[in-house]
C-alpha cells in the first residue's frame, strides 16, 4: 500500500468518525441541562431509604451495588493477571542488584524525599481509612479510599525502604486480604438472599442518625470490603512491578 | 426544581462559569502538552499533572467522587505503573 493510498484510507475513515461525533454532539442536551429523572428521584428518596447522606455511595453500594460487584471483580481479575504474567518463570532466579556490585553501595535516598514521603504516610492512612469506613457520608467509599491506603504503603517505598515495604506487605497476606475483600462483598449480597430478598438488597437495620457509620445498613460494610480489596490489589500490582524492576532476573 | 441556597460558601454569579471555562482551557493545554512531550519520563510527569487537572475539572463540575477517582488513578496509580515499567525496560535504551 502506497503512502497516498494510506492517507486516502485515513481521510475516509477520519471523515466518517468526525461525521458521527458531530451527529452525536448535536443530539446532546444543552450544557448544564440535566434531562433524566434519575438524579432527582435519588435526591428525593436516597436519604429516607438508605439513611446515607452521601447519595453517591447510596447509588454505588446500594441501588446499583450489582454494578459495583462487577467493577470490583474487574480489578480482582486485573491484579490476578498481573501476578500471573509477572511470576518468576522456570529457569529464572531472583537476585538483588547489590550482588552484582558488592563493592559499591546503592546511592541513598535523598533526605528531602524521605522527609516528604514519611510526612505524607500518616495523613494518607487517616484519609484512606476515613474514605473507606465512612462511605455513607463521603462521596467515594472503598474504591478511592483503597487506592489512598495503598498509596500510604507506596510512600514507605519512596522513603527508600523497599525491604520494609516488602515486610509490611508480604504477598501472601496481600493475596489473602484481597480475596477476603472481594469475597466479602459477594457474601454480603448472598446474605440478602437468605432473608428472601434480592441479591445485594440493603438488609441490615438502618439506624436513627442519618450519616453515621451504623445507620446505612450494608453500605458501610460493603465499602469496607471494597476498600480492603482495592488497597490489596493495588499493593499487589505495585509489589509485582517493583520486583520486576529492582530484582535482576535471568536464567541460570 | 432548583432551590437557591445562600451559604457562607456562596460565590459571585458568573464565578463558576469563569472557573469552568478556565479549567477546560487548562485541560486542552495539558492534554496537548502530554502528547507533545517527547522524553518518556517527562511525559509520565506531564500525564500526572494532567491527572490532577482532570481531578480539578471534575471537582469544578460538581462530581467529587469522580474527582477522587481521577486523582488516585490518573495522578498517582497510572504514573507509578508507567514509571516502574520505564525503569524496567528503559535501562538499555539510554
Amino acid at each position: 500500500m502506497t503512502p497516498g493510498q494510506r492517507r486516502a484510507m485515513f481521510l475516509i475513515g477520519g471523515a466518517g468518525l468526525v461525521a458521527f461525533v458531530v451527529w452525536g454532539l448535536l443530539g446532546l442536551p444543552g450544557f448544564g441541562h440535566y434531562p433524566g429523572p434519575y438524579g432527582f428521584i435519588i435526591n428525593r428518596f436516597a436519604l429516607r431509604q438508605t439513611h446515607a447522606t452521601g447519595t453517591v455511595s447510596a447509588v454505588n453500594f446500594d441501588y446499583r451495588g450489582f454494578d459495583t460487584v462487577g467493577e470490583e471483580f474487574i480489578l480482582f481479575a486485573a491484579a490476578a493477571g498481573v501476578a500471573t504474567v509477572l511470576r518468576t518463570l522456570r529457569g529464572e532466579r531472583e537476585r538483588s542488584p547489590a550482588d552484582q556490585a558488592a563493592d559499591r553501595d546503592a546511592p541513598p535516598t535523598s533526605g528531602a524525599v524521605r522527609m516528604a514521603a514519611l510526612m505524607f504516610t500518616g495523613p494518607l492512612v487517616v484519609m484512606g481509612w476515613w474514605l473507606t469506613s465512612h462511605a455513607q457520608t463521603n462521596p467515594s467509599g472503598g474504591f478511592q479510599g483503597g487506592v489512598v491506603l495503598a498509596t500510604a504503603f507506596i510512600m514507605v517505598y519512596l522513603a527508600g525502604e523497599f525491604l520494609v515495604f516488602e515486610r509490611f506487605s508480604p504477598v501472601d497476606v496481600t493475596d489473602a486480604v484481597e480475596a477476603v475483600g472481594a469475597g466479602g462483598f459477594a457474601a454480603v449480597g448472598v446474605a440478602a438472599l437468605g432473608f428472601g430478598l434480592a441479591y445485594l438488597t440493603n438488609f441490615l437495620p438502618k439506624g436513627q442518625v442519618y450519616g453515621s457509620v451504623s445507620s446505612s445498613g450494608t453500605i458501610a460494610l460493603i465499602s469496607f470490603f471494597v476498600g480492603m480489596e482495592v488497597a490489596a490489589a493495588f499493593i499487589l500490582i505495585v509489589v509485582e512491578l517493583l520486583d520486576q524492576t529492582l530484582l535482576i532476573r535471568g536464567g541460570g | 426544581m432548583i432551590v437557591a441556597v445562600s451559604t457562607p460558601f456562596t460565590v459571585p454569579i458568573g464565578f463558576m462559569d469563569a472557573l469552568q471555562v478556565t479549567v477546560l482551557i487548562l485541560i486542552a493545554a495539558g492534554a496537548t502538552a502530554v502528547v507533545l512531550t517527547r522524553r518518556h519520563v517527562h511525559q509520565v510527569l506531564a500525564l500526572s499533572v494532567y491527572g490532577v487537572l482532570l481531578a480539578v475539572l471534575f471537582l469544578v463540575f460538581q462530581a467529587p467522587d469522580v474527582a477522587l477517582s481521577a486523582l488516585t488513578v490518573g495522578a498517582v496509580a497510572l504514573p507509578i505503573i508507567l514509571l516502574l515499567t520505564l525503569a524496567k525496560t528503559g535501562k538499555r535504551e539510554e
